[in-house]
Order: C-alpha cells, then structure tokens, then sequence
C-alpha cells in the first residue's frame, strides 16, 4: 500500500531516475558476481597447487630432483622416485591417445559426412551411453574378460608377428601397460568422438561445397577443409581425452598390475601416478611416504598442465600462419 | 525455347525437374546456355535460380533427398547420368558462392588447391598457374607481395576474387556464379563485374543475380525465372527492353519481387 501511495505522488521524473539507479545497481551485483565466480576457478587452482607443494614439503627437501629421475620405490626403505609413475602415465595416454584418436576421427567423419540421418541418432546415442559408463565398470570388465582376451589372443600375436620390437616382447599376461591403454582408449572414445563430431559439424556447408566443386573426395575436403576450419576444436577435442586418460584411475588400477618397475615390455606390469595414489595411500602411514605421494600428485597436476599450455602455444603458432577462423 | 536463340549452347537443359524430398523446386526447366558468354538467372527470392544451376556440377547430391530428373547435356553429354564421375564434372564446372569461401590456408594454396587435386606439378610450374589465375582474377597486384598470408585476411571482394581465381586455376569449361556480388561492397562489386565481362572471352559463365541492373551490365543472355519455371529466355538486350511476357515484365520494372 505505502509503495502505491509514493508511485502516485512521485512526479514521472524521479521513477525513471529511480528506476534507472536500480538497473545500475543490479548491473553492479551482476558485474561483481561474475567475477567472484571467475576468481574462484583461479582461487581453486592456486589452493590445490600450495596444498600440495604445502604437503610434499617433506619429499621436496628429502629427494629434490631425485624424486623426478629415480625409479626406485621403495616404501620400507623410505625411498621414493616418480620415474616408473610417470613412464606409466605418459606410457598409458600415449597408447590410449594413439588408438582413440584416429579411430575417433573415423568416427565422427563417418556420422557427419556418410551416415544416413536416422541411423546417426542411433549411433549418437550409442556414443553418449558408453560416456555414461563409470570407469569402475570398465576397470571390472578389463581385469575379468578383456585382460584375459589380450592376454590369450591379441599379445600372443602381437609378440610373434612384431617381437622384434621390445615393445612387444615378455610373457603375455593380460593385465599390464598395453591393456591398460587400450581401456583408456576405450574410455576416452566417446568424448573425442563426439567433440570431433560437434567440430566437423560446425564447418560451414558453403566452404564444403567449396571444396567438392573443385572436384575434391569426401577425405580431401575433410582433410584440407573441414579439419583445418576446426582445428582448434580437433586440438581440444584431443586434450579433452589426453586430460581424461592421464588422470584416469580406476580402470587403470585394475588393469595396469601396479608394479614399480620400468619395462620397455608394454606387457609387463607398470603403474601410473593415479593408480600408485588410488592404490597406495590408504598403506601411506610413514609421513615421508605421504609426502611422497603427494608430490606424484602435484607431478600429475604439473604435467597436465605443461600438456595443457603447449597446446595452446602450438595452436596460436599454427593457426596465424593458416589464418583458421 | 527456341533454339536458334543460342547459336552454339555448351549446356542445354531438358525437361529439368527438382525435387527437395518431396516438395518441387523446379518444373520442366528448358534452358540453352550460350558458349563463351555470360547467361544470368534473375528472378524473385525462391524461384529455383540457385537451385538450377547447382544441378550444373550436381554440388546438391552432397545432401539427401535432393533430386534431379530430366536431361542437362553438357558437350552433348548428359551430366544426370548416374554413371558421369562427378570429380571430372566438377573440375569441368567451377563455382563461385554468395559468400566469399577461401579456405583456411595461405592465399598461395587456396589457389593451388584444385590445381593439386587435378594433377602433380612441379613448384615452378605451379607457381606459374597460380600466377596466371592470379593475374586472371585481377587480384596479382594486391596480393603478389603477401602469397603466403591467410585467404581469410582479405576483404570481402579480394577474398572473392581469391575464389574466382581458386576456380579458374584449373581451367574449367564453365564457370557457375551464385550472386557473386551479394555480399560485397559496391567497389567491389564493380571489379567483379569487370572480371566477369573480361572472363567470359574463355569461360562460359552463368551467374545468378537478384540484382537486375548487375544482370543487365554483365550478361549476354537471360533467363528469368519465376516458381520453379523458365518463364522467359532471349537476350538481355531483349528481355530488358521488350519483355514478352507479363510476368517479366512486372518484375524488371519492380511491380514484384
């Protein structure tokens, strides 16, 4: 009633300036918003790097770059070094990155450019439902029926038609590196693909008709074209799944065999810095061991991180000497 | 129509129909496309002006559901033949966009592109192409000194000139233009429309424009269309100046469209 009775009297004048004082305000808390939100991804970005700089003090000052060359893991001699970890993890997402990066290309030009309409939604779905599996379920299904699988058909064969590579030499076991990546490549398929599917998507029709009216193939327009128009988003789509497969740990726990060696056999058992974390640091009773383990982890948030801003570099590099969009 | 109107047609078009699923675009289309001469399509928006000639190098069987029935002989053959290789059709049947699309490369490879696609050359004598197509394009002396930055750092018109030249590098018969000139600023669209007239002594070009005064600068020939149909064909000259149809008529004079 008070808030009518003030309208009415209040000249014209004043509730424009009244109302134009309230729209500035509400500009201001919105402004003031947005960057409290802004500034809370770096606020948790700084937290988590001092939190473990903070906690792998011990190790820091114990091993100092030792820690990093070293692929001595020794937990009862209260010796740690990184190197097994971090040959596994580097190990792991390259093997994962390599199947499931050209197997995700195929598979986005093959829903874009030559599948029919309504078998694409299917296929879509498909896609979206394997993303939607938890990793734990691809650990399970990885140690019980695809370990086995590799270790009874697919090493075997590898190690007798390309056992002249030390990479494919030593006992088949199943569980080990190789297994390892390929569930990574398995699980990072669905995100790759349907990034590289959004990109390839984007491309604008008229530039693709460009290409086909100079009497290019479906490959040497999506080659030249289509894949040059969107590389900044086929670069992201990779660094979504490299970001995905180098911090992955469940499946990779169960699979990998969690054994602090250095093996030029990708059948051999190895770990990556996630499965040593996932696996060890309930046993981590000693606070040197912790502080060990701690510093794998800001290892792993380095290394993703250097990843990250190379790409970025490499990106800018490439795209102003092509002049992408 | 009447033939003798085209005295030496490089395309003749039969009983040309189009179909987007299941809706018709165009109806029994009858069209002779003069060699070496500029042929424009003018009519209202949706009439079927593009959608003609992008049946000229079949670009539309790129989507599904679009078809074509009829007869367009190019040379006496018939490209609706399921059995004609459409890469060699369409390195015979170049095009030119609304919107100018140089690809994301240097201005160097936009142009050397489909010279790559069509045959293995050598750097000197790709070079030497690239040139020529360059000069041809009226783009060599705006660009010479910058051949190996972006396409997409140009202007509008340079960029469609870019595509002109892109098209024209591997030397093909015909030379389809869909409103070339749309997108571009007026002095742009007058160096266009220079170009066009200057390539005409070897390429027969068809250019589709809704811009009859650009229609009446450029071309030899013109069709107008109206739903679908070829409603009137003759010389520019002619159809400018005394229309035989009705239709026609209102539409140059701006009673529609």
């Amino acid at each position: 009633m008070i808030g009518s009775a003030t309208r009415l009297e209040a000249p014209a004048m004043t509730s424009t300036a009244q109302a134009r004082r309230r729209q500035r305000l509400a500009c201001a808390a919105f402004r003031l918003c947005a960057s409290l939100c802004g500034l809370l991804i770096i606020a948790v970005m700084t937290g988590i790097l001092l939190e473990l700089l903070l906690n792998s003090r011990q190790a820091i000052s114990t091993f100092g770059w030792k820690f990093l060359v070293s692929a001595e893991w020794d937990p009862v001699a209260g010796k740690f070094g990184a190197l097994s970890s971090i040959y596994g993890t580097v190990v792991s997402t390259l093997i994962a990155l390599i199947i499931a990066v050209p197997t995700s290309l195929v598979i986005a030009l093959f829903l874009v450019e030559l599948c029919p309409k309504r078998l694409s939604g299917f296929f879509r779905t498909a896609i979206e439902l394997l993303a939607a599996i938890p990793s734990i379920i691809y650990g399970m299904w990885g140690l019980f029926v695809f370990a086995p699988f590799m270790a009874e058909h697919v090493q075997p064969l590898l190690s007798e038609y390309l056992g002249f590579i030390p990479f494919f030499q030593g006992t088949p076991m199943g569980i080990g590196m190789l297994t390892a990546g390929v569930i990574l490549a398995l699980m990072i398929l669905p995100f790759v693909s349907s990034v590289m599917r959004d990109v390839l998507e984007m491309v604008p029709a008229v530039l693709k008709e460009s290409a086909y009216g100079l009497g290019a193939t479906t490959w040497e327009a999506t080659k030249d074209v289509s894949l040059r128009y969107g590389k900044a988003g086929m670069v992201g789509a990779i660094f979504l799944g490299l970001g995905r497969a180098i911090g992955e740990t469940m499946a990779v726990t169960f699979v990998i065999g969690n054994d602090h060696s250095l093996s030029a056999s990708l059948f051999a058992s190895g770990n990556t810095i996630a499965s040593t974390l996932a696996n060890e640091f309930t046993e981590a009773s000693d606070p040197l061991y912790l502080s060990a383990l701690v510093e794998l982890g800001l290892v792993l948030f380095l290394m993703a991180s250097i990843f990250q801003i190379i790409a970025q570099l490499w990106l800018r590099a490439a795209t102003s000497k092509m002049g992408a969009q | 129509m009447n033939d003798s109107l085209v005295p030496n047609p490089k395309i003749s078009v039969r009983r040309l129909n189009f179909y987007y699923g299941s809706q018709q675009a165009l109806k029994d289309n009858n069209l002779d496309i003069a060699e070496k001469a500029v042929t424009a399509i003018i009519g209202p928006s949706g009439c079927g002006k593009s959608t003609h000639i992008r049946c000229y190098n079949r670009i539309y069987e790129m989507y599904k559901g679009q078809v074509a029935t009829g007869e367009i002989l190019l040379d006496g053959e018939n490209i609706l033949d399921p059995s004609v290789d459409l890469i060699r059709l369409r390195m015979r049947v170049g095009m030119i966009f609304q919107r100018p699309t140089p690809f994301p490369m240097s201005i160097f490879d936009n142009v050397a592109y489909g010279l790559r696609l069509k045959a293995k050359l050598s750097r000197s004598e790709l070079e030497a192409r690239v040139e020529k197509a360059l000069r041809d394009a009226a783009l060599w002396d705006e660009v010479a000194d910058k051949l190996y930055e972006p396409g997409t750092h140009l202007s509008g018109g340079q960029q469609q000139r870019l595509c002109i030249a892109r098209a024209i590098a591997v030397e093909p018969e015909v030379i389809l233009m869909d409103e070339p000139a749309s997108a571009i600023d007026p002095v742009g669209t007058a160096k266009i429309e220079d170009l066009i007239f200057s390539l005409k002594n070897n390429y027969t070009i068809v250019i589709v424009t809704h811009n009859m005064q650009q229609a009446a600068r450029v071309s030899d020939y013109t069709a107008f269309f109206y739903n679908g149909e070829v409603v009137e064909f003759g010389r520019t000259t002619d159809i400018f100046t005394r229309p035989q149809k009705k239709e026609t008529e209102d539409y140059i004079t701006g009673r529609f469209g």
